[in-house]
């Protein structure tokens, strides 16, 4: 039975880093088309990852070990928190190894790395990036974690799978403070992931760059297994965010039967299709935000959870 | 067809939409976006007064719910909207706290609401008790949003969001004011902004902008 689960909990991660890229093509492929332009495939980021696997890494001299080893540090860390996520099953071993507090522990451990291996070169704009980085990374966090704790005074746990668990057991459950943290968590999303209000992920001008500008020195199998992360990165969130707020169809309550196997995938898949088309219509319809008003945006989402936590204690519980 | 033990969670969720619509007021800085959100906020208003009538099976709160829509989403809302072409008013307002200060600023004036209602809803048995604090804090942050910006038509805004909240506390704490009453305040309202719609046109004459700080100084230089 032990054996069974850690095939199980296999098989989520390894499907976790297969569709990563088909997200971020989903997500690219929906922009297109809703910008009238001829959409790239869906393989797209494959083809990308392939052709950049196939090619010699380029190094510069004065490239400490840090920076060979960021892109591994950053694709396990990765790895490690789609492991942690419950996103297709609750009962997995690994997800109960860390709770979401751990999580964002993790996710801070990447950004350190990428932000250090990016000054290690020494040239000025992955410094620019690193620092740009940081400060949103800063601003991020306590937003993320408040939107987190909304969570957490309903299920009492700081565990996600037993926020699951707890989802599973009170259904139509309708709290008006998990509104709040819904619009908080994809102001997060959406800053963290680099994507348009705060970071433009297709942008070629440097000088507005933030995440891009750190990987400007990566090549070749380097700046795959960075890119590969960033996706998945993309992917934890949404998953996060799907355990959070629309968990309906996770494997919960002991059931881990095939069937439920199957419908939690088909679950997932069906909610990273419609949160991929909405993520590409909000880039769409904003605007890319000056730097000095990242500090605005979010702190809006921090106030907002902060608000949605108020609204929880003043309503009372259930 | 909504069951009655549903419909106390869902005034919460309107009453917490209401909030959201405050606070997104006190973030924007466009006009335009304003009277939007002042509709939107006038349309929340109505479902939920709607709801608490159904709940408490008073036939006198459909007819406020019905003069809410008629006069706060539709009627206010296109003044406004005529008032700011008319005037080429669509540009920024400017804000005098920056918005991140405003917003913690908001942010304890709603704790502020919260905490000075919490004993009177504990006592209070209507189904709208919890939804009292909200109200307050609505009318507080309204009362900020006229006290931070500077333009007339943004102050006109802020007047009329504030009213909202009031109508709302109105309607958590006793289920509504007499008709009368009621009747009596939508017309001020409405008179109001037209008054303020003919001022708006001789401050734009007399300083050749809507900023209020040009009323401060009591002399020519």
């Amino acid at each position: 039975m032990r054996g069974i689960t850690f095939v199980r909990q296999f098989g989520e991660v390894v499907l976790a880093i297969a569709i990563a890229p088909l997200f971020a093509g989903w997500i690219a492929q929906c922009r297109a088309w809703m910008q009238n332009r001829s959409a790239p495939s869906l393989v797209q980021p494959y083809r990308m990852l392939r052709k950049l696997f196939q090619k010699d890494a380029a190094l510069a001299k004065n490239a400490s070990p840090l920076f060979r080893t960021t892109p591994y540090v950053l694709f396990g860390t990765m790895v490690l928190a789609a492991a942690i996520i419950p996103s297709l099953a609750t009962d997995l071993p690994f997800a109960r190894a860390a709770d979401a507090i751990a999580l964002i522990g993790l996710f801070a451990t990447a950004r350190v790395f990428v932000s250090l291996a990016a000054m290690d070169i020494g040239t000025a704009f992955g410094t620019l990036g690193a620092r740009r980085e940081m400060m949103i990374g800063f601003l991020a966090e306590p937003a993320l974690l408040m939107v987190l704790f909304n969570a957490f005074l309903l299920s009492g746990s700081t565990a996600l799978p037993s926020l699951v668990e707890f989802y599973n057991a009170h259904r139509f459950l309708i709290d008006p403070s998990l509104a709040f943290a819904a619009i908080a968590f994809v102001m997060v999303l959406l800053a963290e992931n680099a994507r348009i209000p705060i970071d433009n992920p297709t942008t070629h001008l440097e000088l507005t760059m933030i995440h891009e500008a750190m990987l400007l020195e990566y090549s070749a199998r380097h700046l795959a297994l960075v890119e590969w992360a960033s996706s998945l990165k993309l992917f934890n969130y949404a998953c996060i965010g799907f355990a959070l707020f629309i968990p309906w169809g996770i494997a919960a309550g002991g059931r881990n039967g095939s069937a439920a196997t199957l419908l939690a995938i088909a679950a997932l898949m069906g909610k990273l299709a419609v949160a991929g088309a909405a993520l590409a219509l909000i880039e769409s319809l904003s605007a890319k935000l000056r730097i000095f008003r990242a500090p605005e945006y979010l702190a809006t989402a921090f106030l907002l959870a902060v608000l949605g936590l108020l609204v929880h204690l003043q309503i009372g519980a259930r | 067809m909504v069951t009655r033990a549903s419909i106390g969670p869902l005034l919460n969720v309107l009453a917490s939409g209401l909030l959201l619509i405050s606070f997104a007021m006190l973030s924007r800085r466009r006009t335009q976006r304003l009277i939007i959100l002042f509709a939107w906020q006038g349309a929340i208003l109505f479902l939920s007064t709607c709801l608490v009538a159904y709940s408490s099976g008073l036939t006198e709160l459909y007819y406020s719910a019905a003069l809410t829509l008629i006069l706060k989403v539709i009627l206010l809302p296109w003044i406004l909207h005529r008032l700011i072409s008319k005037l080429g008013a669509q540009w920024d307002s400017e804000t005098l706290v920056n918005i991140p200060t405003t917003m913690l600023v908001g942010l304890v004036l709603v704790i502020f609401a919260f905490g000075l209602t919490q004993p009177i809803s504990t006592l209070a048995t209507t189904i709208t008790r919890h939804t009292l604090g909200m109200a307050l804090a609505v009318i507080l942050l309204a009362f900020l949003m006229m006290i931070t910006r500077r333009k007339a038509l943004t102050q006109v805004i802020g007047f009329l969001a504030m009213e909202n909240g009031l109508f709302f506390a109105a309607t958590s704490a006793t289920y509504g004011m007499p008709m009368v009453i009621e009747l009596g305040i939508a017309l001020d309202l409405l008179v109001g902004v037209f008054i303020l719609g003919i001022f708006f046109f001789q401050i734009r004459e007399q300083f050749d902008s809507l900023d209020l700080h040009h009323l401060e100084a009591l002399k020519e230089d």
